[in-house]
Parts: C-alpha cells; sequence; structure tokens
C-alpha cells in the first residue's frame, strides 16, 4: 500500500500555483526598504534571504528557541513567527540597528565582558530580547531576568554570563 | 615586565565583536549571486522502497528547478571507499539518493530545488512519493540478546582490555556488593545553528561550499571522491560555527545535496535543514549499562565489572569508549569489562560531547554512590579511598594526574563536610529536600597532526592560520593569544584565520584536541618565524643581536631582546623596515612526541559537587548549585575554559533532568523532534554554578602543556545529580533523565 508522506499529499487536478510577489515597505533599523515579497514570506527570511540581514537567526522557525527575536516598535517578537508584510509603517530594530563592531550597544559590551555566549548563534536574538526586557522595565531581580530571558534558547549554555550581562546593564539604566 | 604574556589570561574573545552584532557569517549566510534554494523531503516510513516519485507535479511550478530523487542523480563514485569519511565507523556508509531503499525514518528521499526558498519549501510540501514498506526494528530493547562485539570501529576507538584479575569470583566473594543497570535514551546534539551548506558555483566549474562542519578538510575529501572533483576546484570553508558538539564531525547530507545540485543546475544552491531534520544525522546511540561492584571491608574495590549494550544502524557499526574508564579511574585488580553493539532501523549514532565517556561515567558514578551507601561509606571518601595512581588498563604512569587535588579543593569549595549521609536528611528552611552527590570522570589527552602558516607584514601586523574549526570553544582566541605571546605582539596585532580548505590543514574539531593540535601548530609556526625574523634583526647595522642564537633570545613587547640583557633588544617593526622585505612568512607543524608520551598514560580528570532541592509534592527537582573541578593541564584562556565547563555542566543538568529523543517504535520515528518537546535548560534552570581550575603541570602530553577542556567537564555531572537526587529522595532512579513521574 503506498505510504502517505508527512508533508501534504497534492490534491488531484494539481497544485496551487505559490502566491504572487507585490512591493512591501519596511522600516529596518531606520532605513526604508521596499521589497518585491509574496505575502507567505516571513519577516524573518526577508531579513535574511531578501535584504542580506543575516544577523538575525534561524534555530527553529517555529518560534521555540528565540534565535530570531527582533524588536518591534520597541516589543521583541519571533520573526519567524510572522509575515513581513504585517510590518508596514511599524519600526523594525534587528542586531544590526542596536551597534556595530566599531560602536557596541552596552549589551553587545556586555555580553563581550560576561562571554555571554560561545558559539554566538543564539547571540543577537539574546541581545534583542535583552534590549526588549529593559523597553518593558520589567528586569529588577535576577529571577526576573532568568525568567524573562527564557524564551531564549543557549545549548551552549552560557546562561550564567547572559544573565551578568543583562544584569550589569540594567543596574547602570 | 611583559605586556604581551596572553597564554592563561582571561581574555575576550577575538571573534566577541562580530558573533555581538551579527556580522559574523555562519555558512546560510554568504551571500552568493544568483543563489537557488534547495528543501530535503524526508522518509516518513523507517524501513523500505520508494516505489515512485511524482516529480512531474511540483516540475510543473513556476519557480521550481528540479526534483532531484535516486530516479535522476547521476552516477557517481561507486565504492564504499569514496563515502568514507575520516571519522565514519567501520561499514557502509549512508549514500544519499543512492537507490530507491529506505534505511531510517527521515531518510533523505528528494531534494526540490527552485528559485526561492519560499518555493522550494512549498514544492517539497506537495511532491508526493509512494513506498512499500518494511516491517522495522527500531526497539534496543528488543536486542537485549542480540548484542555483538564491533570488529574495527572508528579512529580513536579501542575495545575494552581484556579481564584482569578474578572478577567474578571476587565479586561473590566480597563483602558489600551491589548490581544495577543504567539506561538513558538516544539524545541529539541539537546546536543553535541549523545545518546548511551554501554551495557557490562558479564559473568555471569550480566550487566553493559554505558548509556547517567540524572539519572543512573531511568534507572536502569526502566531495572530491564523491564528485570526482579536484582539491583546488572543491574548496570547503566554514569560518563560524554555531555549535556542534560532535554533530559537525561527518560531512552531512546537506553538503552532499547542495553540492550535487549545484553542479547538476551549474547554479549555487543553498540547503538549510529543518530543526526536525537536525533529528536525522546521529546522536548519542541508547545505551544500556550493567555494572557489578563489590568491596572490601576496608572500604576498597575487591571487584567490578561494567557491560553496555548500545544501538547502532544496519550499516554501519557505531563505536565509542563506553567502558574502558572504569577500567582505570579507581584501583581495582579484579575487572571485566564488556561492550556489545546491536543493529536497529535508525541512522548510525554519532560522536555528541565526550562519546562514550559521558554515557560511561553515569553507570559508574551512579554505581560507585550505591556501593558507597551499600558499604557504609561517604562516597567522597570511598572515591578517595579507591585512588587510581597509575592506569591499571594499560600499566602506565600518569603523565599528570591531579584529580585527588580536585577532591578535597572540590570538596571545601562546596562544603561537603556538612553533609549527612542518610538520605532524606537534609532539608532547607522551606521544608524542600536537599541532596549532596558526587560524580566524575576522565577523558584523554590527545594530539593530532595539524599545520599552520604565519606571515608578518611591515606595519607589524601578524596573520597566523591553519583549518581548524570555531564552533563557540574559543579557537580563535587561544590561537590568538599563542601566536601573539610567542612573537611578543599585542592581541590586536595578531589576526588567527581559521575553516578554509586554502590554509594548512588541520585536524576535525573534536576530541578536545583542538588547543594542544593546532595550537603546538601555531607555536612552532611563530617560533620558525620568529627565528626568520632574528636573521634579519641581526642583518641590521649595529645590531646588539648579532652572533645571539634563537634559544638566547626572547620576543617580548613588540621586540626581540637578550634574555640575559633586556636592554639589548631591537624594535620588531623597525627589523621589518630595515629588511625591505614586505612581509615574512613561515609555514610549519605539529605531530605528538610518541617516544615522550609513549611511557605514558595522558588524560584529564574532573570532579563535580551537586546540589538539588526536591519539592515532594511536586516531584520537581531544582539543581541550586554546582561545583566542577577540573584539572586538563595548563589552562590557555581562564575565561573561555570556564565558558566551555560551564556549558558542560548545563549539558550535564539536561542529561539529568531533561534530555530524551523519544522514538515511537510503531512508526520507528523520534516524536519530539523540535525545540519544543526535546527539551534542555532554559536560563531560569540554571542557578549557582562554580568552576574550579586545579593547576597541573605536564610536559609530557605537548609544548603546552594544554589536555583540553571540550569535554571533560561533562562527566559525571549527570551522575552527580541522579546521586543527589537519591540523597535528597532515597529514591534511586537508574533510567535518565529523571522526569517528573519518575519521583512520585
Amino acid at each position: 500500500m503506498p505510504q502517505q508522506p508527512t508533508n501534504a499529499p497534492a490534491r488531484a487536478g494539481g497544485v496551487a500555483v505559490p502566491p504572487s510577489a507585490g512591493p512591501v515597505h519596511l522600516t529596518i533599523n531606520g532605513q526604508q526598504h521596499t521589497l518585491q515579497l509574496a505575502p507567505w514570506t516571513t519577516l524573518l527570511d526577508a531579513l535574511r534571504e531578501y535584504l542580506n540581514l543575516t544577523g538575525t537567526k534561524k534555530g527553529c522557525d517555529h518560534g521555540q528557541c528565540g534565535a530570531c527575536t527582533v524588536l518591534i516598535d520597541g516589543k521583541r517578537i519571533n520573526s519567524c513567527l510572522s509575515l513581513a508584510v504585517m510590518h508596514e509603517g511599524e519600526e523594525i530594530t534587528t542586531i544590526e540597528g542596536l551597534g556595530t563592531t566599531e560602536s557596541l550597544h552596552p549589551l553587545q559590551q556586555a555580553f563581550i565582558d560576561h562571554d555571554a555566549f560561545q558559539c554566538g548563534y543564539c547571540t543577537p536574538g539574546q541581545i534583542c530580547s535583552a534590549q526588549g526586557l529593559i523597553n518593558e522595565g520589567k528586569a529588577r531581580t535576577e529571577d526576573e531576568i532568568r525568567e524573562l530571558m527564557s524564551g531564549n534558547l543557549c545549548r551552549c549554555g552560557a546562561y550564567i554570563g547572559i544573565l551578568n550581562a543583562v544584569k550589569e546593564v540594567v543596574e547602570k539604566k | 615586565m611583559s605586556t604581551t604574556n596572553h597564554i592563561g589570561k582571561p581574555t575576550s574573545r577575538v571573534d566577541g565583536p562580530a558573533k555581538v552584532t551579527g556580522a559574523a557569517r555562519y555558512s546560510a549566510e554568504y551571500n552568493v549571486p544568483g543563489l537557488t534554494y534547495g528543501w530535503v523531503v524526508s522518509s516518513p516510513i523507517a524501513k523500505g522502497k520508494i516505489t515512485r516519485v511524482h516529480a512531474d507535479e511540483v516540475l510543473a511550478l513556476p519557480g521550481v528547478l528540479q526534483v532531484f530523487s535516486h530516479e535522476n542523480v547521476p552516477s557517481l563514485a561507486w565504492f564504499d571507499r569514496s563515502y568514507k569519511d575520516d571519522v565514519a565507523p567501520g561499514g557502509s556508509p549512508f549514500r544519499p539518493l543512492h537507490d530507491n531503499e529506505v534505511k531510517f525514518s527521515q531518510q533523505p528521499v528528494a531534494l526540490v530545488v527552485a528559485e526561492s526558498l519560499e518555493v522550494a519549501r512549498y514544492a517539497a510540501s506537495l511532491l508526493r512519493l509512494e513506498y512499500e514498506e518494511d516491517k522495522h526494528e527500531t526497539d534496543l530493547e528488543t536486542k537485549r540478546d542480540e548484542g555483538f562485539e564491533p570488529g574495527r570501529g572508528k579512529t580513536g576507538w579501542m575495545p575494552p582490555p581484556p579481564p584482569r584479575g578474578n572478577p567474578d569470583k571476587a565479586w561473590e566473594e566480597a563483602p558489600h556488593r551491589m548490581e544495577a543497570e543504567y539506561v538513558h535514551g538516544a539524545q541529539h546534539h541539537n546546536p543553535m545553528e541549523l545545518f546548511a551548506t551554501t554551495a557557490e558555483y562558479h564559473a568555471d566549474g569550480k566550487i566553493t561550499a559554505y558548509d556547517k562542519t567540524q572539519g572543512v578538510y573531511n568534507v572536502q575529501q569526502y566531495l572530491t571522491k564523491i564528485f570526482g572533483l579536484k582539491k583546488d576546484d572543491c574548496r570547503v570553508v566554514n569560518e563560524y560555527m554555531g555549535g556542534g558538539f560532535g554533530a559537525g564531525l561527518r560531512p552531512q547530507y546537506q553538503v552532499f545535496l547542495a553540492v550535487l545540485a549545484a553542479l547538476e543546475l551549474k547554479r549555487s544552491v543553498r540547503v538549510t535543514l529543518t530543526r526536525q531534520q537536525m533529528f536525522s544525522f546521529g546522536h548519542r546511540p541508547h545505551t544500556l549499562q550493567y555494572l557489578k561492584l563489590g568491596t572490601n571491608a576496608d572500604g576498597t574495590l575487591a571487584a567490578l565489572q561494567h557491560h553496555a549494550l548500545h544501538e547502532t544502524s544496519q550499516f554501519e557499526d557505531y563505536t565509542e569508549n563506553v567502558v574502558n574508564w572504569s577500567g582505570m579511574l579507581y584501583q581495582c585488580d579484579n575487572v571485566k569489562l564488556g561492550y556489545q553493539l546491536a543493529k536497529l532501523d535508525v541512522y548510525t549514532p554519532l560522536d555528541m560531547r565526550a562519546p562514550g565517556a559521558a554515557t560511561g561515567s553515569i553507570g559508574l558514578e551512579i554505581a560507585m554512590d550505591e556501593m558507597a551507601y551499600a558499604a557504609g561509606l561517604d562516597p567522597l571518601e570511598f572515591r578517595l579511598r579507591n585512588y587510581a595512581e597509575q592506569d591499571q588498563n594499560l600499566k602506565k604512569p600518569f603523565s599528570s594526574k591531579k584529580l585527588r587535588d580536585c577532591y578535597h579543593q572540590g570538596a571545601a569549595r562546596f562544603g561537603w563536610e556538612k553533609r549527612t549521609q542518610a538520605p532524606r536528611s537534609m532539608r532547607d528552611d522551606a521544608g524542600k529536600l536537599i541532596g549532596w552527590g558526587i560524580g566524575g570522570g576522565v577523558w584523554d589527552a590527545t594530539q593530532q597532526k595539524s599545520a599552520a602558516k604565519a606571515s608578518i607584514t611591515a606595519d607589524g601586523h601578524l596573520t597566523v592560520s591553519s583549518a581548524a574549526g570555531e564552533n563557540g570553544t574559543g579557537t580563535y582566541t587561544i590561537m590568538t593569544q599563542i601566536a601573539a605571546e610567542t612573537l611578543g605582539l599585542p592581541i590586536e596585532a595578531v589576526t588567527f584565520k581559521l575553516g578554509d580548505t586554502d590554509l594548512p590543514e588541520a585536524p576535525v574539531q573534536g576530541g578536545s584536541w583542538t588547543a594542544a593540535s593546532v595550537g603546538t601548530a601555531v607555536k612552532n609556526t611563530c617560533e620558525a618565524l620568529g627565528e626568520k625574523l632574528l636573521k634579519l634583526a641581526q642583518k641590521m647595522e649595529g645590531s646588539p643581536l648579532k652572533g645571539a642564537k634563537l634559544e638566547d633570545v626572547e620576543f617580548v613587547n613588540g621586540q626581540i631582546r637578550l634574555r640575559t640583557d633586556a636592554s639589548q633588544a631591537v624594535v620588531l617593526r623597525d627589523v621589518l623596515q630595515a629588511s625591505g622585505e614586505t612581509k615574512v612568512e613561515a609555514d610549519s607543524s605539529a605531530m605528538p612526541d610518541m617516544l615522550k608520551q609513549q611511557p605514558y598514560s595522558m588524560h584529564s580528570h574532573n570532579v563535580v559537587f551537586a546540589e538539588v532541592k526536591v519539592d515532594e509534592e511536586l516531584g520537581t527537582v531544582h539543581v541550586t548549585r554546582v561545583v566542577n573541578a577540573v584539572a586538563a593541564g595548563h589552562i590557555l584562556n581562564l575565561k573561555t575554559a570556564r565558558s566551555q565547563v560551564l556549558g558542560s555542566m548545563v549539558w550535564g543538568i539536561s542529561a539529568a533532568l531533561m534530555e530524551e529523543t523519544v522514538m515511537d517504535h510503531k512508526f520507528g520515528r523520534y516524536m519530539n523532534h523540535n525545540y519544543a518537546e526535546y527539551h534542555v535548560p532554559v536560563n531560569a534552570d540554571i542557578h549557582d554554578l562554580d568552576v574550579l581550575f586545579v593547576e597541573e603541570e605536564d610536559d609530557i602530553v605537548n609544548p603546552l602543556g594544554v589536555k583540553g577542556i571540550g569535554e571533560v567537564g561533562l562527566l559525571g555531572v549527570a551522575a552527580a545529580i541522579a546521586n543527589a537526587v537519591y540523597h535528597a529522595t532515597g529514591k534511586r532512579v537508574r533510567d535518565l533523565p529523571i522526569m517528573i513521574d519518575k519521583l512520585l
């Protein structure tokens, strides 16, 4: 008996044609971009594949790991769970918009000082999440930071460094 | 006074700015022109045959370029040996899209290539394949009686030594005895970065593969043999790796598929696996361990028997050293070790951080705890009474071994003397049960052949390179420190390059051997460059170094100066400018000094003290405090080394309490193959972790005296936590992870 694959089978009579692309206007790190995107393109893929803003990472594509965290009008979201077309007229901030190697953001400097990463792949998401958390004004204790940073996985296990880096920046505020 | 002594300092990562700003490029992030996208289709069945591929239906979609399957893959290399990589175990390697046979669930059965990522993904979701399913067997429990002893394993695998003494009689006659079985399920590496390859197709037909791998040379030789490419036509690059943990030791199927598609379509192709597909190419094997220990009245071990059985695939015999460590960690004259594999319809297991030892230390170290209790001894005291002064497996002394200092310093840091022995005897103010447990382990200190080159320009900037890997271990940083110190330069004056087959060859990044192997090559190469610079310095008019030999001078603070008189010095930059050369280069390599090492057994050791708090009503366990005391030779960078051990402790907590890939044997498929259901610790799970490096001098292992730090820190962590749970609750859990249901 033929076995159905786990991915959706084609219906009889052919398959639906992919949706067509159209212009999408995005404001990213203060810059205006007009992209030709189909409505099914996620914000994450728009950043990585269409704008070469690869600082935002893809770790699961399912909103489970937090590597793709960006700030939308200052609030942190998982960009893999959001479509690019939903963000016209909003301020999108990615890791590239927080600081540069020549001019590091205080969180970026604190992450280096506390060795708050190893492989670095979850790091942009951690830093965006930390900035979002600071914007939320919630990170007042160590336990709060731990809890509110728990949407961002780090397989290298740099959690103590992350805690100390975020704490240092929060306390300087 | 030297400002250029860098080795041992807690230097911040030199690749830190690139990583925190998003500037670091990982394999799926190279922006090559005319890029197309491949999406892998995975088999839903565990065993059988593909009877039909309905490629025509998706080829009709606008934007779809090709569907690759066994039906249209061109003729490639024929012999198994062409598919064998440097770390392949014995057997016949899996060949993607080779024929219509399905050997494991989630086997890649097709690659859909399209002009955009979205269309490739969509088309892959629509591709219909028909299968003829065979009966599969994926449950190790059904193979208990079908274990076999592997023949030749992969590089580095040693069959257990033959029995010594009279282990059966000694166990029968011992006044105190224990025997038990210990189990853990499959685990997957799950680095944060998805496996991906960007295969750039050049107009002249050459390929550059930006590939997530722990060994660019290993991937290059794999690709050149399979696709008949010349080495010059196949460059493999990996400058940053978003975690490996062993998952990238072997070339994975995305690199095969991306290069295949690029060569066939004459286009650049990127293939990124999904998180679900990351569970399809190797794992720490499901392992059953059986231990029998006997102890004399004086608390010394009378007998030790350790047997392990773990899964492998039908096509390869994956091996790891699970039980050998038990013959050398403690002094015991009656020892029997056994090791067997059983074949299942799964993909071949794969080295995962401290392969074998992480598993073996769970069995041995929980058994030691049980034995200590049976003999009425404190678990730390029991270990001290059975301290091994030599390696009884090899009958050789250790090149260095400061494990006793680890026990004493770790215990003092943790406050072990305040422990009361009886289970359920300690509680906190809130009434939660407190448990304190101990565990530990031993790991190999090895060195592999490595090469490097160095080049210094007229402005005094030094560039050193070797095709090593950076998967978060700190390679960029420690190599920069070694190079800078050897030539007396500030950190900022040195650039280290890695992860590129255009650079001198380095071994795969594994086995905790990169610091020893590549580090020594970097040191040798910089010394060779130093010799050239000295000669140039001696040609300078009025040079104070005339007649000096290399051993008479030192490179410090940007100068070459006489060891006996620091005022007799020349500035390195002046030497370069006076020489008229635009740059001076040297290359060299390093090999282990076999003659010097042969009489010795070379290992790193650790001991772990863990505290748990258990809420009995809820069955929840929190690891509130861990001290990990490590003796691993010289520590090159206190900051990055500490992070390695902290990460290992997080892994140990994970193995003890959370991590397991669960198979539904009806389908022969891993069911929790995503980051939501494959549980690893989050920030809120991690509390007080303390790393203690015990000083250990060792001039036998290598000229740097380093033993490697990436794996040893994991050993014994899970066992220490399981032992702490017993101490807290009186419940001995022998199958990890310890989930709530096992404590209720």
